[in-house]
Parts: C-alpha cells; sequence; structure tokens
C-alpha cells in the first residue's frame, strides 16, 4: 500500500532510467567518432544536450517541492523520477565526455557533477534506512516528551538534594548539562556539560569548570560520596536517589542526542547536495559557453 | 412587594434589548440579573474576543448597539446604551422561582426577596449556573466557580474542586505559581481529555499539584490565624481533613437551566437534551404572560436575541409588528411561482407534508429561513447518488422522481420527502433524485433537521419508518414493491449500542441479521487465545446472515466501534426477503464467501488484527477520510504542514509529529472527517458542513469563533487561529531570504479576528490532498477505514 520512493508505481522510473542509459551505450558503442569520442561529435552534443537538460530538471526539484498548489504528479513522483534519473546522468555525462578529463571548466563541472550524485546517493540511502532507527530510538516516545521526562527528573533530583553541598553539586550539573548545540555536536551526538564540583565533593580546592560528558562525572562523584557515607542515613539515602536519577538521564540523554543526530543526518546531507548542484549549474554554464567561444 | 409590567429575567443580549426598549417606551419593567454584571455569557469571552454579528443580512432592531467588534467595545456600548435608555437593572438578583399567572405573577430571588410582575421575559440563555459547592462556607468572598485568568494569582494557596477538563486545566495553568490542591470527588479522572488526564496524573505523581482523592468539600471556615484564609475540610474515607487555603475554585459544571425553566410551568416536548420549549409566533409559552427569547428559545446568535427583545415588548403592548427577519423571507421566495404574501407562503409550505405537522409556527419561520425553498427544472439533479451531502428535502409542488432499475421511475408528490437516508447514516447518497414538472422543493440542511427530530416527536418516527423500508429495499429487495415490504418493516426493530459494546458473541446462538445504519462495527475472532479482529463493517452493511443460513452458532464476536445503531431483522423476516427476492439467495452466499476470504486473511495475521484494535482505539472507525503515516517513510521533513500551511491561509491544519503509533503506522493530529462529526453538534451559526465527498469543512465567512467546535472534537483538530497577511512570493523569498518561507506565517499589524480552522480535505483542489502531494517519501497517505484491512494485509502479508 505505501510505497518507498524506489518503489513508486513499481519503479516505472527505473526502467525508463535503464532504458535511457541503455540507449546512451549502444549508441556510444555504435557511434565511429573521427579522433577520440568526446563531446564535441554529434552524439557528444546529443548525450551534453540531454544532460544539461537533465540537470536544470533535476535543479526544478527543488521548486516543485514548494509549489504546493501544483497537481502536476506528487512530489514523491518527482523524487522517484529525480533519483533513478539523476542516477542515469552519471553514465549520460560521462559518455558525453568520451573520458576526457583534464584541468579545465569542463572537468570542473563534470567533477561537481559526480559529487552531487554521490551525495544524492548518500540522501536516498538514508531517507531510506534512518526513518526505522529514528522510530526504534523514541520507542512511542516524542522528541518533546523524552525532553519532558528530562525535566521532570531534573525536578526531583533538585528535591531530593537534601544537603545545601548537593543542592549545588546537583544544580551546577543540571545547569551545565547541554542539549543540542551546534551543527557539528548534533551530527556526533557529542554534548559538551559541564559541573564544577563543590568542595565537599573534591580535594582539589578549587571550583571550575569541568567537562561532564555523558553526565559521566556527576555519577562518578556521587559514588564516591556513597562510598564515603557507608553507615546509612539521610544523605546516603539521598546520594542513592541522586545517582538513579542521574543514570536515568543519562539514557534518556544519550536516546536525545541519539534523535537530535539522526534527524540532523536526515538534513545536513540536503545542505551539501544543493549547494553543490548550483555551483554545478554555474560551472555547466560556463562550459556550455566556453565551448561555444572555443570552437 | 414591588410591581412591575414587565419583568425581564437574565440580561444577555436579548434580556438587556428587552429592558432597553420597555425603558425607552416609558413602560414599569425591571430587568433581573443573577450575576454581578450584565450578559455574563459575553462577559466570560475570551478578553478581546473577536464578537461576531452573524447574520450579516438581518437588519438589526434594537435601542441598543451591536455591531462586529471586541468583545470590551461592545460591553460598554450595551453599557451606555442601557444608561442613556434608563434601563432599570438590578444585578445578583438570580431568580429561583416563579409563581402566578399573566397579569400576576410572583418571582422569588435567590436572596429570598419578591417581586411582581404582570409579564415576564424569560432571557436567561442556555449557559446554566454553575454547579454550587453546597457545604458552608461556600458563600465566603474567595469561593469561586470560574477562573478568567491563571496569572492573575500568584503565591496563593488554591483548591480546586472538580475533575473534569476546566477543573484540570485551572489546576495546571495556576500550579506554575501557586500552591495548589486538586479534589476529586471518586478515585480517578475519568471524564477528561486524554492530554489533560496525562497531564494532571504526571503532575500529582510529580508532587507539583496535591490531590484528594474520594474527597467530597464537607465546610468552609474562616482561618483564625494568618496562616491562610480559610479551612477547607474535607470528608475522605479515612476521616475529615483540613487543609489551609487561600482560596476555593469550584469547576462542578453547569446546571443545565431546564430543570428551573420547568418549574415556572414551561413544558418541553421530549426529554432529549436537544428539546426547546413550544412558542407561540409571538414568544409566548405555554403558560401564558411568560415570553421566552434569545439562546432559551433555540435562538443562538446575539442579533437574534437582541432583535427578539424588542419584539416581545411590541407584542405585549399589543403591537402585531413584522418580525425583523421580513425582508429575508422576501429575498428567499424570491422566484417562487406564488401569488401570495410571506405569510401566506409560510403557511402552504407548512401545510405541504406531514411531516411538518408538528413544529409551531415560529419554529417554522426559522426552520425555513435556514432551508432552501426553489422551484426546478425538470431533470434537474436534487441530490446525486455516491455525494456526501447531507440535507434533507420535501416537495412541495409538482414532483420528483428516482429512476429503480428494473421497476421504473418512482415519484414523490406534494409531502413526500427524501435525503433520510444520508441525514441519518451519515454515509453518501444512495440514489439520484431528479426534479418533475413544476417541482418545488424545500431544502434542509441537517441541523436544522436534527433539531426537528429532536423537538418533535412524530417526525422521528415518520423518518425512522421511511428508512428503514428504502433501506431494505435498496439492501436486500431492489425488485420488491415498498406495499409488499410493509409486514417486514414492522416486524423489524431499531437497536442503539454503545462504543465496544458487542452485539453478538462468538459461541452464542442467534439469528437475527443486523443491517447497520449509523456507525460501524468490527468482527472478532478467538485465535490463540487471543482476539483476532476479522473485518470492518461500516454503515450500509449487514451482518448476523450466517445465522439464519446456517445452523444459529454465532461464528464471531461483532463489536461496535463508536455508537452504533443497526436495523434488526429477525429469522422469519429474513426468510420473507429470501422468498420476495430471488437473487437474494445467491448474492448472500457470495457476500459470506467474501467475508470469509477476507476473514481467513485477517485471522492469518494475528499480528494485523492488532494493528487494526489499535486504529479503532484511535477513534479512526468513525471516520471517512484518515491521515496515516508510515513511520518507515516519514524523514520529518514536515513538507506536509507546510504545504497544508501554504495552500490554506498560512496555518497548517495537521500536526505531523504529534499523535500516538503503533507498529509503525502513526496518527498524526489531523481530522478524520467523521461520519457524524462532533465538531458540528453545537455550532451557533451553523458554519460546519459535509461537502459532496464527505470533506467536513468550517465556512470561514460564517464562523463566529466561539470555539464549541474546538470542545467538541474529541480528536483536537481544530484550533482558533488568526487569519495571517499575505507574504511574498516563493522566487522573491528564495531570491532575497526575506518575509516568512514556505510554512511561516506573518500577520497584519492590529489583526485580532481569530477564527476555529481544520482540514478540508483540500476539497477545492482538484489533486486532493495537498499534505499527501507534498510528501517526498510517500510517507503520508489519507485512508478511509475500509482500506484499513488491505494496508494491515499490505504490512504484515506474506
Ligand atoms: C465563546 C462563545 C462565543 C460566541 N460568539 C458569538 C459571536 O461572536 N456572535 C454571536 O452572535 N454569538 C456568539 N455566541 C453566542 C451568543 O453568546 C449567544 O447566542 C447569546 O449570548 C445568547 O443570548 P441570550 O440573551 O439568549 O442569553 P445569554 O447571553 O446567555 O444571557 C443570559 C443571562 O441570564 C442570566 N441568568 C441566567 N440564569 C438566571 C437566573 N436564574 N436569574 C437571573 N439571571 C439569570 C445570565 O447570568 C446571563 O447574563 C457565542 C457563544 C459563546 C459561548
Ligand atoms: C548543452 C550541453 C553541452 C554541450 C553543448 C557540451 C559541449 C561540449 C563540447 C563541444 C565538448 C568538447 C570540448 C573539447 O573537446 O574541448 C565537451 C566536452 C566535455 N563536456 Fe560538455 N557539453 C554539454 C554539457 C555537458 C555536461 C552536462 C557535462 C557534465 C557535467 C559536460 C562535461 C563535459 C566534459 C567532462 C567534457 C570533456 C572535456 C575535455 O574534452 O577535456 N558537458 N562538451
Ligand atoms: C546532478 C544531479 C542532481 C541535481 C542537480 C540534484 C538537485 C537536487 C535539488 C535541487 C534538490 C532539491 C532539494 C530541496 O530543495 O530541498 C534535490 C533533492 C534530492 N535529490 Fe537530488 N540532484 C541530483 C542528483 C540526485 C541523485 C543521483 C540522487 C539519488 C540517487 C538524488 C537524490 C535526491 C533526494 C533524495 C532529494 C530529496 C528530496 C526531498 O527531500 O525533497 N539527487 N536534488
Ligand atoms: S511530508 Fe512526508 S516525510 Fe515529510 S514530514 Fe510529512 S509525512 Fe513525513
Ligand atoms: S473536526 Fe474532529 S469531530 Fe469534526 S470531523 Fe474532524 S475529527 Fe471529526
Ligand atoms: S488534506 Fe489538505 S487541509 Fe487536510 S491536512 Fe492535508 S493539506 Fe491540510
Amino acid at each position: 500500500m505505501y510505497q518507498s520512493i524506489l518503489n513508486f508505481k513499481r519503479a516505472r522510473y527505473l526502467w525508463l532510467a535503464l532504458a535511457v542509459s541503455v540507449m546512451s551505450i549502444a549508441t556510444y558503442q555504435w557511434h565511429q567518432p573521427i579522433g577520440m569520442p568526446n563531446g564535441g561529435t554529434w552524439l557528444g552534443y546529443t548525450l551534453g544536450t540531454i544532460g544539461a537538460l537533465l540537470i536544470v530538471w533535476l535543479l526544478l526539484l527543488g521548486m516543485r517541492k514548494r509549489s504546493y498548489n501544483s497537481n502536476m504528479g506528487t512530489v514523491q513522483g518527482w523524487t522517484s523520477a529525480h533519483v533513478y534519473l539523476g542516477t542515469a546522468l552519471l553514465l549520460i555525462g560521462t559518455l558525453h565526455g568520451g573520458f576526457q578529463f583534464g584541468m579545465n571548466v569542463h572537468t570542473l563541472a563534470y567533477v561537481l557533477m559526480v559529487a552531487v550524485i554521490l551525495s544524492g546517493f548518500f540522501g536516498i540511502f538514508v531517507y531510506l534506512k534512518y526513518p526505522n532507527l529514528l522510530t526504534v530510538n523514541r520507542s512511542g516516545d516524542t522528541l518533546d516528551s523524552l525532553l519532558d521526562k528530562v525535566l521532570k527528573i531534573d525536578d526531583r533530583s533538585r528535591r531530593i538534594a537534601a544537603t545545601p553541598d548537593l543542592s549545588r553539586l546537583v544544580d551546577s550539573a543540571i545547569d551545565g548539562c547541554e542539549i543540542g548545540g551546534g551543527w557539528w555536536q548534533q551530527l556526533t551526538a557529542k554534548g559538551s556539560s559541564t559541573i564544577s564540583i563543590p568542595n565537599a565533593f573534591d580535594s582539589d580546592g578549587q571550583e571550575k569548570s569541568q567537562s561532564n560528558k555523558d553526565q559521566a562525572l556527576v555519577i562518578d562523584v556521587l559514588a564516591n560520596r556513597l562510598s564515603q557515607l557507608s553507615g546509612g542515613g539521610d544523605e546516603a539515602g539521598a546520594v542513592q536517589g541522586l545517582i538513579a536519577n542521574f543514570a536515568a538521564k543519562q539514557t534518556l540523554l544519550r536516546r536525545i542526542k541519539r534523535d537530535v543526530q539522526i534527524r540532523a543526518i536526515l538534513k545536513i546531507w540536503l545542505y551539501i547536495h544543493v549547494p553543490i548542484s548550483f555551483a554545478l549549474l554555474a560551472a555547466l554554464i560556463t562550459h556550455v559557453i566556453v565551448v561555444f567561444f572555443y570552437w | 412587594m414591588e410591581t412591575f409590567d414587565i419583568a425581564v429575567i437574565g440580561s444577555g443580549p436579548g434580556g438587556m434589548s428587552a429592558g432597553a426598549h420597555a425603558a425607552e417606551l416609558g413602560l414599569s419593567h425591571i430587568l433581573l440579573e443573577g450575576s454581578p454584571k450584565h450578559s455574563n455569557t459575553i462577559q466570560k469571552y475570551q478578553k478581546g474576543k473577536h464578537v461576531m454579528d452573524t447574520p450579516t443580512k438581518l437588519p438589526l432592531r434594537s435601542p441598543l448597539d451591536f455591531s462586529a467588534g471586541t468583545r470590551e467595545y461592545i460591553l460598554d456600548k450595551w453599557e451606555e446604551g442601557m444608561t442613556s435608555t434608563n434601563t432599570n437593572i438590578q444585578y445578583g438578583s438570580e431568580v429561583s422561582a416563579i409563581e402566578g399567572s399573566k397579569g400576576d405573577f410572583t418571582i422569588t430571588l435567590v436572596n429570598g426577596k419578591k417581586i411582581g410582575a404582570k409579564f415576564i421575559i424569560l432571557g436567561i440563555g442556555v449557559q446554566g449556573n454553575p454547579r454550587k459547592l453546597g457545604c458552608p462556607g461556600d458563600e465566603f468572598e474567595h469561593v469561586q466557580y470560574q477562573l478568567d485568568d491563571p496569572d492573575e494569582y500568584k503565591g496563593e494557596r488554591i483548591a480546586i474542586v472538580g475533575a473534569g477538563d476546566a477543573a484540570i486545566e485551572n489546576a495546571i495553568g495556576l500550579a506554575g505559581s501557586n500552591q495548589v490542591c486538586i479534589i476529586n470527588r471518586r478515585d480517578e479522572f475519568a471524564r477528561a481529555k486524554q492530554g489533560n488526564l496525562d497531564l494532571i496524573t504526571s503532575s500529582i505523581s510529580e508532587g507539583v499539584i496535591e490531590c484528594f482523592y474520594e474527597a467530597n468539600p464537607a465546610r468552609i471556615e474562616e482561618n483564625p490565624s494568618d496562616e491562610s484564609r480559610y479551612i477547607f475540610f474535607l470528608s475522605t474515607p479515612t476521616g475529615e481533613v483540613p487543609v489551609p487555603v487561600d482560596r476555593v475554585i469550584a469547576r462542578l459544571g453547569a446546571i443545565p437551566p431546564r430543570r428551573l425553566v420547568e418549574s415556572f410551568g414551561i413544558e418541553f416536548p421530549n426529554d432529549s437534551p436537544a428539546a426547546l420549549p413550544e412558542l407561540s409566533s409571538q414568544y409566548e409559552s405555554n403558560v401564558p404572560g411568560m415570553y421566552v427569547i434569545g439562546a432559551l428559545g433555540g435562538y443562538p446568535l446575539i442579533k437574534q436575541a437582541m432583535n427578539q427583545g424588542y419584539e416581545v415588548v411590541e407584542y405585549i403592548q399589543g403591537n402585531n409588528i413584522e418580525p425583523a427577519d421580513h425582508p429575508l423571507f422576501v429575498e428567499a421566495f424570491d422566484g417562487l411561482p406564488y401569488d401570495k404574501t410571506i405569510d401566506e407562503i409560510l403557511e402552504y409550505l407548512q401545510a405541504s407534508s406531514p411531516i411538518y405537522n408538528g413544529i409551531n409556527p415560529l419554529n417554522f419561520r426559522e426552520f425555513i429561513l435556514d432551508s432552501k425553498v426553489s422551484q426546478r427544472a425538470p431533470g434537474d439533479e436534487l441530490c446525486v447518488k455516491g455525494e456526501f451531502t447531507d440535507s434533507f428535502f420535501v416537495v412541495v409542488d409538482g414532483n420528483a422522481y428516482v429512476k429503480l432499475p428494473g421497476v421504473g421511475e418512482f415519484h414523490f408528490n406534494r409531502g413526500g420527502f427524501f435525503g433520510e437516508q444520508s441525514l441519518i447514516s451519515g454515509r453518501r447518497r444512495t440514489a439520484t433524485v431528479y426534479a418533475g414538472e413544476g417541482c418545488v422543493v424545500v431544502e434542509t440542511p441537517r441541523r436544522s433537521m436534527v433539531k426537528l427530530i429532536n423537538s418533535v416527536e412524530s417526525v422521528k418516527r415518520v423518518l425512522d419508518e421511511a428508512f428503514i423500508l428504502r433501506a431494505l429495499q435498496t439492501k436486500f429487495a431492489p425488485n420488491t414493491p415498498h406495499d409488499q415490504l410493509a409486514e417486514v418493516v414492522a416486524n423489524t426493530e431499531l437497536k442503539t449500542f454503545d462504543a465496544n459494546q458487542n452485539i453478538y458473541t462468538e459461541g452464542e446462538h442467534g439469528d437475527e441479521v443486523h443491517l447497520i445504519r449509523i456507525g460501524s462495527v468490527t468482527s472478532v475472532k478467538q485465535s490463540n487465545k487471543k482476539e483476532v479482529i476479522t473485518s470492518y463493517m461500516p454503515v450500509g452493511h449487514y451482518f448476523g446472515e450466517a445465522g439464519v443460513m446456517g445452523d444459529g452458532m454465532r461464528t464471531d464476536t461483532v463489536r461496535a466501534n463508536v455508537r452504533t445503531e443497526t436495523i434488526c431483522l429477525n429469522k422469519a423476516s429474513f426468510v420473507t426477503l429470501l422468498e420476495k427476492e430471488p437473487g437474494l439467495q445467491k448474492e448472500i452466499q457470495s457476500h459470506v464467501r467474501d467475508r470469509l476470504t477476507v476473514e481467513a486473511r485477517m485471522e492469518a495475521q494475528p499480528k494485523g488484527g492488532e494493528l487494526m484494535s489499535f486504529l479503532m482505539s484511535e477513534g479512526l472507525g468513525e471516520g471517512t477520510d484518515v491521515l496515516l503515516i508510515d513511520e518507515t517513510l516519514c524523514v520529518g521533513c514536515d513538507n506536509c504542514e507546510k504545504a497544508c500551511a501554504e495552500t490554506h491561509d498560512g496555518n497548517s491544519r495537521l500536526n505531523r509529529e504529534a499523535g500516538a503509533s503503533f507498529a509503525d503506522v502513526h496518527v498524526p493530529i489531523s481530522c478524520r472527517h467523521c461520519e457524524h462529526p462532533h465538531c458540528m453538534k453545537d455550532c451557533p451559526p451553523d458554519a460546519i458542513h459535509r461537502a459532496s465527498d464527505g470533506e467536513v469543512f468550517i465556512d470561514q465567512e460564517a464562523c463566529i469563533g466561539c470555539g464549541n467546535c474546538v470542545r467538541n472534537c474529541p480528536y483536537d483538530v481544530i484550533s482558533l487561529q488568526k487569519n495571517p497577511a499575505p507574504k511574498p512570493t516563493l522566487l522573491h523569498w528564495l531570491l532575497t531570504g526575506k518575509g516568512p518561507g514556505p510554512g511561516g506565517k506573518q500577520y497584519a499589524e492590529g489583526e485580532t479576528i481569530k477564527k476555529a480552522v481544520k482540514c478540508d480535505a483540500c476539497k477545492d483542489n482538484a489533486g486532493g490532498a495537498a499534505c499527501v502531494r507534498a510528501c517526498p517519501t510517500g510517507a503520508a497517505m489519507r485512508l478511509n477505514p475500509k482500506d484499513f484491512v488491505d494496508l494491515v494485509g499490505s504490512r504484515f502479508g506474506s
């Protein structure tokens, strides 16, 4: 019932792309140019034109995606065709140039084209693979509900911190906790949480901000504290509760970071794919102009 | 005892207009208002609400001003108007009893005061009075029944009494800056919406809000110490508990005014909560001298109420003025082939059909104004088979006909009616009806019909009889003439089942056949000690026939998904049908075969049954067009939401991320286009309609932004939104980056009007749902519940 981009309408554009590819190869094989095959032969011109038109059409996906009133097919159909014909372009472009590469604007255009296509491969891979990872990681929660749970655990931790020193430790760990952050942190799922340990827990005498990555340090400090409080009592109970809380928070934070990471990956590749495709457009225009001027 | 000629009770727009007009005429009058301010209903609107003056075409007839504007502006105008006309209004005068008769009524107020009056005008609206705590001390100053703005209170100890949505919302709203406890008479919060339930239970378990379960207010006492204002004593299963509080807010719902009104001697036609008191064309009730106007009389808009206030004073004076809606009738009757006055046409229309017999002339006027009376050219399609329209037709002159294959044409003559199938079942039209020679018809929208069915007993009976006859004929006996079916019809029974009620259970004996006329059911089988849903059946489907054909042992359990009504045939009747219709036997056999195939398929996929149960538990069984997202495909780009916003005035009508999921199927928050839309229930200007393909949509022109639909939709899909200002074109945004991009919006300065917005299934777009078309990955799909079987098959099939 539901179809993926690749299966759209029984992969009709796969067959179209295959047909175009087979025809290109056959013609290329059959064609006996004078000299080396290259963009200057009639076949070269033909394949070049087809390639250029394809590139313009591939770029138009960005427009179609945002023409919400348009009834020209569905965006999914466009994307399916985009993926298959974009892949066929790799062949068409290569055959057009007749494997003639050098240090020139023509080859620059070609390299950019390959880069866009490769990033497209990565994109389609994540589109097919990552949504599932997202669901598995969320297991019934949403990002909001996960964040909510963290806030609640924090509230609880603040409430059960029984001594002023514990309070300061907990407050510092909570205030220094970072979720999200810049692109890089999102992509790598690394937070840069910090904490400053009150003197009571740390003999070095100075309270400075230290890394509390993955809530590891705070759990460590609490565990040490617990071992000092072997006699039990109120504080020991509180510390035990806090360890459980921070451990739970650690698990939640990992899931949140993973969620943020997957979402980021699902988006980031377009920030590569699209700008290079515009660079490609510029290079292509230059290439065509150069070709017409110097021929 | 002070005595007046006219006593007006309730200072809503209706009562106030009556009071002001009496004052203007220099009549002896008093206007009694229960609350400390006039127009309590409007005072309770949200601050700054834009009040609308629908129906715009209706002229205003009142000494008080009224045109669309903010709540504050309108209330000020009315205040001014009452001052300048010298209206004798008395606040804090809630009326508790009326005795006596025309010329000599005695009105008793809650505070014990008595007032005499010759005539009484009742304009107390339908909001009712808040249910009181009913314990000693509930009269204290800081015991209240309403909360306008939770931010007004800071650092207080507040007890909220109640367990419904209002109580929970207040408790949550106040908990941020106050110390709040909630007092629940029961041991759980059963009446609340899911979202509120989650909020309150988590707040309680987090200790943010304290909850007293199974606790009843015993008394409130002033606290002798300074620690708090009062001490609130609760009686609990473990004894009395004192709670120090500064404020008590009781949200116990409102007592509908009906009991009170009945105690005045006014009669209602039946027990339905929607029933209205019977009134003469001059708003007089069955108690002579006692008049009813405004919402209480069934007129839910401000302008109507104000006009009636004016008119009723004139009628009491003996002036038989033309009602203000006269010009509307002139327009409505334009083009009809009658050389008659408005009143004569009305009479002629009412005499046309027995359906209209029981309606009083005043209600009939309103009924006709809501309807459309028109002459139709021969051959015109009045309603079209397969469409989702739900209006109801009565032939006034000439005829209309349906073409029945094999039988010929069936004619409806003067008084004949049709359209009851879709009206009752909420399903597609079952036949196309054409206009015949000289055809004049009254076409009435669903809401007015529902009102009529609820207020005139005989209408329901007549419609049900016709419904059963025509439904049986369409389904089982298309070639048998009506008269031969009379006996079968007489032996049928209408049965009603609540959501989740079993209609019959696997293994029991039974030989009744059910034809679904409202709602939908699922069939369930026991398989390895687990329940497996094996099929979904909407309106128009029948089940139980295997019992008649076979040994009478039920092989499955059939359960109502939503409130469901069936036409129930006993074995004898069904056998009669089989005898009369030679082809039926065969058809039923193939029906049974088809069902068994589907059931076998479903039984092989127990996981599929769980998915089906999930979809039903999400309330999708009552939908006709539901948005489902495949989580394995959705990349979270939100292009669906952007598409919706871009094609619908900048406000997205779906929330992709919210909502529940099961087995990778996600049910986002988006309209399901219910068969019997809850949102339509209580819309004052009747602005919510169904389009021909079943799309439930809100007429933005007509919507007054009251928010009733927002509350009535159980699925949280409607919201009140301002209309965003136009924004730059896509190209402009792409090139300059200025202004909001796709999916974004901006507002004009000073824009305050909020209206209800919801998904309209993109009914105006030939290509269909924009959200679905814009999804790059194919994750979003709109489905009809009858496709669920396929969905389940495609997910879990081998
Ligand atoms: C949120 C909301 C928004 C709305 N927006 C609009 C709009 O924009 N435009 C529009 O046309 N309509 C709107 N309506 C509908 C409109 O408010 C009502 O149709 C209108 O108020 C009905 O007027 P009424 O005079 O019949 O009764 P009400 O306005 O309900 O007035 C009844 C009055 O009687 C008093 N009263 C009740 N019982 C007693 C008693 N026993 N003794 C003494 N006094 C008593 C009450 O305190 C109240 O002041 C809206 C309704 C709601 C709920
Ligand atoms: C309207 C479209 C096009 C025209 C008219 C065109 C024309 C030409 C011509 C005439 C040549 C031969 C130049 C030479 O031998 O010096 C050439 C070479 C080449 N073209 Fe194109 N081309 C087009 C599109 C493209 C596209 C879409 C690409 C790939 C992105 C491309 C990449 C190349 C490459 C890599 C060469 C080989 C360069 C070389 O010989 O050193 N061309 N093209
Ligand atoms: C030179 C070739 C290509 C060009 C110029 C190109 C260009 C584009 C552009 C402009 C977009 C629109 C992005 C947006 O506006 O959000 C896009 C999207 C996309 N492209 Fe390409 N592309 C090319 C090749 C490919 C290939 C080969 C693949 C995959 C095999 C691919 C996969 C995609 C996908 C999956 C999207 C995302 C669709 C969406 O999320 O809306 N592209 N591409
Ligand atoms: S448009 Fe499709 S992929 Fe994007 S968020 Fe909506 S459902 Fe998911
Ligand atoms: S708004 Fe709500 S009640 Fe109305 S049709 Fe949609 S889902 Fe049903
Ligand atoms: S069907 Fe149309 S109106 Fe409804 S959610 Fe989708 S885009 Fe919005």
